[in-house]
């Protein structure tokens, strides 16, 4: 797998949707897929003032890269970006950005989910949810 | 060994880097001693222990010279 098709990137400063979107951009493809995952003010009934990311920053670049390779060879894909942000990140703050390219769209959209629904299950990023009254860790209740 | 603890591990053990006092030790033996020492770690959804970056099983060995990380449920994305 040549190294340049692949670009993660965990990120402390706002996330570049140009920067993932520029990466993937190549003159094989006819198509970009585009997944950004945002934040939004309500979570079941609850009112949400901002998110925290936290890391284990290796791990998790370890991961996004199984990812991404596993994404390149299943799909077929020339280029595929995941970014992802930590720290503190506002409403509407993006929190993750998935960009794939691939000469059609069918690969193209398989992959991006492909790639966000692993992110989710596998890479060591954990949310935390700052509510109006109170905040928690995203998934740790039974 | 030295045990990198996150997210509501993190929380629930104090610090987020845990010493023992081991040498060699598996992974089902170090969740043991993890649960009777720290209760509240099994309210919660189980949790991963991974091996110098990898996630590990729990028959895996753990020397004192690993990368340790106690993963709770992530929630990236």
């Amino acid at each position: 797998m040549a190294a340049k098709s692949i670009d993660i990137q965990i990120l402390q400063e706002p996330l570049s949707i140009n920067n993932c979107y520029n990466f993937v951009l190549n003159e094989k493809c006819g198509g970009i897929d585009l997944f950004v995952g945002t934040v939004r003010r309500w979570n079941k009934g609850k009112e949400v003032s901002h998110l925290f990311f936290e890391s284990y920053l290796p791990m998790a670049r370890r991961e996004m890269n199984k990812i991404a390779v596993q994404a390149i060879d299943q799909f077929g894909l020339e280029k595929i970006s995941m970014h992802h942000r930590i720290g503190k990140v506002e409403l509407e703050g993006v929190a993750v950005i998935i960009a794939v390219s691939s000469k059609h769209r069918k690969a193209a959209f398989e992959a991006c989910k492909f790639a966000i629904d692993s992110l989710k299950l596998s890479v060591p990023i954990w949310k935390k949810e700052y509510l109006t009254n109170g905040s928690h860790w995203v998934n740790s209740r039974p | 060994m030295k045990i990198l603890c996150f997210g509501i591990a993190k929380d629930i053990i104090g610090t987020s880097e845990l010493i023992l006092d081991e040498h060699q030790i598996t992974v089902a033996q170090l969740k043991n001693q993890l649960n009777e020492k720290y209760p509240k770690l099994l309210e919660y959804k189980s949790y991963m222990i991974a091996i110098n970056q990898e996630y590990a099983n729990d028959e895996s060995l753990i020397s004192i010279n690993d990368e340790i990380a106690l993963i709770p449920p992530v929630s990236g994305g």
